[in-house]
Parts: C-alpha cells; sequence; structure tokens
C-alpha cells in the first residue's frame, strides 16, 4: 500500500528537485516564454511542503486539496493553475483514504492528468506538459497491467515522462504564451513539460526508497 | 526607473490600502487574500458581477467596484492573473443568493484561474455563470494562439452588466446580454512608449524617439507591426479602420452552466460593423497620454464614424484601461442597441465612473 507518508515524502522530494532545477527550468522558460517557471514552481512547492507539515495526519484526498489550493495560490499564471487542478482531481479520486493501492494511484493520476488536459485544453502535441503527462501515465497503466512490481512501473513512468518532455524540442507551441511565437518556438524544451518529468521522477524515487525502508 | 512606489512588493497591497482609506463610502478591502468589494456586499436577492486581472490596469478593475458596476475586484501581481483563491473568497462574500456573473478577459492566466474559481464556487453551492472579453483586432487567429485578448472592451461589458443586474436580471439574463455586450466590442490599441513594470525596472520594449507601435495590448507585450510615428489623424484612421474594416470573428468560448456545473463550449461570431449601426466609442488613454490628445484622437474619429454612418449615440474618454504610465491610446467600438443604452446611461458610482446618482 502507498500511504500518506509514501505521498508526503513524494512532494518532498519533488520540492527539493524543483528548488535544485529552478535555474535550469527558468532558461527554459526564458525561450519561449516569460523566464519565471523556475522560480515560480519552487516557490509552489515549497510552500506545498510548509502547509502540509502545519497539518499533519490528513486523509489523502484533504493533503492533495491542500496542494491544489497552495499551488494555485501561490504560483501565479497558467502552470500553477494546472498543476494546482492536478491535485485538486487527484483529492475527489483519493477521498478519505489514508493509503491507496497501486490501481488505486494510477486512478488517482489519471484523473490529476485528466483534469489538466480539461483545464488548459491541450493535447498532445501542442508543446506543453501534457506531452510528459500523457505518456507517463499509459506507461504506468501498462506496466501494472503487465504485473510489475510498483518501483518498476514508477521507473518506467517517469522514464515515459523524460521521453514525453524531450519530444517537445521540435514540436511548435500550440497553446499558452508559447503559441504567440509561432515557428519560432521549434527546437527549445517545453519547461512545463520538464518540470512534470521532475516531478514523477521524484514520485519514482520516493517509492523506492519507502519500499527499501520497509524492506 | 523612476516611480512612486515604496518598495516593488508592496506596490499593489498599498495601493488597496490607499483605496480603502479612500473610498469607505463606496467599497471595503481584503488584503489577504487581496480583492475589493462594494460597501454594501453582498446585495441580498441581486446578482453580483466580479472581475479581476492583473494590476497595473487602473482604474480597472478595482475604481470600477460601486453601485451600477462590479460587487467585486480581483487584483493580481502587476500584469498577472489573480489566483483562483482570490475569485472564490471574494464570489462567496458578493453573493447575495442571486448567484455571480465572471467576467473574463481572454488571457490563458485569467480564463484558467476564473474557471478554476467558477468550478469552487459551484461546490459551495453558488450558481456561478462566466463571460469571456476578446476584443482585440490585433489578433487576427484564433485557431494556432489563444485567441484575441481582452481589452477596451472590458470597461464596456463590465458597466452594462453591472447596471443590469442592478435592474433585477437574473444570472442566466445577464450572462446572455453580457456576452452579446462583449460580442458587439471592437479594439485596437498603439503606443507611443513602452512601460515599465516595478519589478523588471526598464522598458518592457524598446521603442525608438520616431517610432510607433501599433496594435499593442495592455501588458506592454509588442504589438502587431512597428511604424515611424505619424499625425493623430492618421493615427486615429489607421486604428478605426482596423475596427471598421475588421470581418466576421468566429471563436469558440468556454460557458459555465450552473445547473449541470459542466462547460458547455459555444461558437460565438462578431459581425463586422456596417453603416447605420449605434456604438459607444471609447478613446481610452494608456495611462500616460493626457486627456487633450486623447480629445484630438476623438475628433478625427467622430468625423470617420460620420463619414461611414456608424452613429455615435454615447462615448467615454478618458483613462480607463491603461498599462501602467504608457503613453499611447485605444478605440473601442461598441454596437449597441436600445436596451444596452438605456444600462449604460443607468446611475453609477464607483470611483472611476460615476454619473446620474
Amino acid at each position: 500500500m502507498i500511504t500518506t507518508a509514501d505521498m508526503e515524502a513524494w512532494l518532498q522530494r519533488a520540492a527539493d528537485v524543483l528548488e535544485e532545477n529552478k535555474g535550469y527550468l527558468t532558461e527554459l522558460d526564458a525561450a519561449i516564454g516569460d523566464a519565471d517557471h523556475g522560480v515560480n514552481i519552487a516557490r509552489g512547492f515549497a510552500a506545498v511542503v510548509q502547509k502540509l507539515a502545519a497539518q499533519p495526519g490528513q486523509p489523502l484526498g484533504p493533503m492533495f486539496k491542500s496542494a491544489g489550493m497552495t499551488l494555485m495560490s501561490t504560483v501565479g499564471g497558467a502552470s500553477g493553475m494546472l498543476y494546482g487542478n492536478f491535485f485538486l482531481k487527484a483529492a475527489n479520486v483519493a477521498g478519505d483514504r489514508q493509503a491507496l493501492t497501486p490501481a488505486e494511484l494510477l486512478a488517482v493520476l489519471e484523473a490529476g492528468r485528466d483534469g489538466i488536459v480539461q483545464r488548459g485544453r491541450a493535447e498532445p502535441g501542442d508543446k506543453t506538459m501534457i506531452d510528459a503527462w500523457t505518456p507517463a501515465v499509459d506507461a504506468l497503466k501498462e506496466a501494472l497491467a503487465a504485473g510489475q512490481p510498483l518501483p518498476a512501473a514508477l521507473c518506467a513512468t517517469a522514464a515515459a515522462a523524460e521521453a514525453g518532455m524531450r519530444a517537445t524540442i521540435p514540436m511548435q507551441a500550440r497553446k499558452g504564451r508559447a503559441s504567440y511565437l509561432g515557428e519560432r518556438s521549434i527546437g527549445h524544451q517545453d519547461p512545463g513539460a520538464t518540470s512534470t518529468y521532475l516531478i514523477l521522477r521524484a514520485l519514482a524515487d520516493a517509492l523506492a526508497d519507502e519500499d527499501a525502508k520497509q524492506a | 526607473m523612476k516611480k512612486l512606489i515604496n518598495a516593488v512588493d508592496a506596490v499593489v497591497r498599498e495601493q488597496m490600502e490607499g483605496m480603502a482609506l479612500a473610498h469607505p463610502d463606496l467599497l471595503r478591502v481584503s488584503l489577504e487574500p487581496k480583492y475589493i468589494v462594494r460597501a454594501d456586499a453582498p446585495v441580498a436577492g441581486k446578482v453580483a458581477v466580479v472581475s479581476g486581472g492583473g494590476s497595473g490596469h487602473e482604474p480597472l478593475h478595482g475604481g470600477f467596484v460601486g453601485y451600477g458596476m462590479l460587487d467585486g475586484a480581483c487584483p493580481g501581481e502587476i500584469f498577472t492573473s489573480p489566483t483562483p483563491d482570490q475569485i472564490f473568497a471574494c464570489g462567496m462574500e458578493v453573493n447575495g443568493g442571486a448567484g455571480v456573473l465572471l467576467i473574463v478577459k481572454n488571457y490563458t492566466g485569467d480564463v484558467l484561474s476564473f474557471e478554476t474559481a467558477a468550478e469552487l464556487l459551484h461546490g459551495e453551492g453558488v450558481a456561478v455563470r462566466t463571460v469571456l472579453v476578446d476584443d482585440d483586432v490585433a489578433v487576427k487567429d484564433s485557431l494556432y494562439t489563444a485567441g484575441r485578448r481582452g481589452v477596451g472592451g472590458t470597461v464596456i461589458v463590465e458597466k452594462i452588466a453591472g447596471a443590469a443586474v442592478e435592474a433585477g436580471y437574473s444570472l442566466a439574463q445577464a450572462a446572455e446580454l453580457a456576452q452579446r455586450v462583449s460580442v458587439n466590442c471592437r479594439s485596437m490599441g498603439m503606443a507611443l512608449t513602452s512601460c515599465t513594470t516595478p519589478s523588471a525596472g526598464k522598458p518592457t520594449f524598446d521603442l525608438g524617439e520616431h517610432e510607433i507601435e501599433i496594435g499593442i495590448g495592455i501588458h506592454g507585450e509588442p504589438g502587431q507591426r512597428r511604424i515611424p510615428i505619424i499625425d493623430a489623424d492618421a493615427i486615429t484612421t489607421l486604428l478605426a479602420e482596423e475596427i471598421l474594416n475588421d470581418g466576421p470573428y468566429t471563436r469558440t468560448v468556454r460557458s459555465f452552466d450552473p445547473m449541470t456545473g459542466d462547460w458547455a463550449e459555444v461558437s460565438l461570431t462578431s459581425e463586422p460593423f456596417r453603416a447605420g449601426d449605434r456604438v459607444i466609442a471609447f478613446v481610452n488613454s494608456m495611462g500616460g497620454t493626457p486627456v487633450s490628445e486623447l480629445y484630438t484622437v476623438y475628433r478625427r474619429l467622430a468625423m470617420i464614424c460620420k463619414e461611414r454612418n456608424i452613429v455615435i449615440v454615447r462615448n467615454l474618454i478618458g483613462a480607463y484601461i491603461t498599462s501602467l504610465e504608457m503613453q499611447g491610446c485605444s478605440i473601442t467600438l461598441t454596437r449597441v442597441d436600445d436596451e444596452m443604452v438605456r444600462l449604460w446611461d443607468a446611475p453609477v458610482k464607483t470611483p472611476a465612473l460615476r454619473w446620474g446618482i
């Protein structure tokens, strides 16, 4: 089972990784956006972790809802709304649960991803974070269906997100601020897809750690 | 950078504190989260109208809070969308039981934020509808970009929607009317100079002494094209022709259904202006242009409308939707019918617009 402690470890790890990579993310954003993604997203996840520490012992639904609301109120701009919406939709699925089976974790991630699609109306190929989310969720579904243990399945998830992130480089942006650049957006890696990869990598790493602890 | 500020990160808060001190008879201010509501909110039984957006466009939106216009306004940081928690808290405070109409300017961040807030309000049992304003004819393409930006038309939509709910329109009636006004607005702006956001500390774009930027938005973003400076009549002609010659414009708008709690996609088309149309003509300063120059623009605009048999039935001239200290202007023409004119004339009492009361 995936516990609330596991999910807290994920968010903590995501906050750390985004903080380490905020310069890199902002650099990517400077090329095709407004040069604030790294700083904004690192600030948002730091606030999420801080807020969770102040409210220990919550079930997963309220925990995700708190994360979503915090991201929306601290990140600013479209990415804060999209990641915030991911956690709000995830919260609806998680409900009062204190722990998730791997299949329930998949359902949570899938609902979150659908929330991003629904809010941002991006399709695969538009050069957005969806280009990382969609292959990642598909990879998790396949790996679990094939009977892989969770840590291996989450490694496949992160690897698919990474491949999706790299696939944004030759794409022309069709959504968000980068869309006004037209062809000039080609040749740059999407910053949102990059932060999504980092967040999913943090999930795989956090649950691999938890597994080792229990073993 | 020379500005009348104390600290970069205090600009929005200190402005709000000043408004609260200046207009206690008209409005109240919340600083955490940030929003402005009319002094007598919630007004029982009346639909509440809420808008918001980045700061730096004052008096939009906070200056339009009061009787006959907005019930609430949510300011973001300078040129940055407000967050859903602000809009949610504001909506909860102004809801008088008849629902909340959200007026949204078309920018990706604003749209996402207001859509999220609409769902949060719906989750609390508040009836919500949304209206999108996207009147900037400088953006031609709606397919491969985020679509036309919301600019001067916002002022017209907020005034008419505010008057409608004061007159007892239901949420559905007010939303239908506001969207109809929005679809009949067309705007075009230009800049003589750039503007400087406090956090950047330097001009957003460089414009030579003898250059002007045509088709700017309201965030100091570059416009459609840059040309050598021409005189006021030539600039006015250029802006007016972009508006009057603009063909039909169709876009898909997401509209919230308070019954189902779902979003419906609606296709809306703005029809071109035609001889005989009656309009509200709005000549707006981008912040740094004096009223004297706006009247010079209006003079030429009135001549052009007369030549084309476009009847200006009302006008608004001044700085109402600005881009900090940018010099330049925008023209907005809104095709109106009798109902809209009547609501335009209805009493309004806000810090920035006040008549009939």
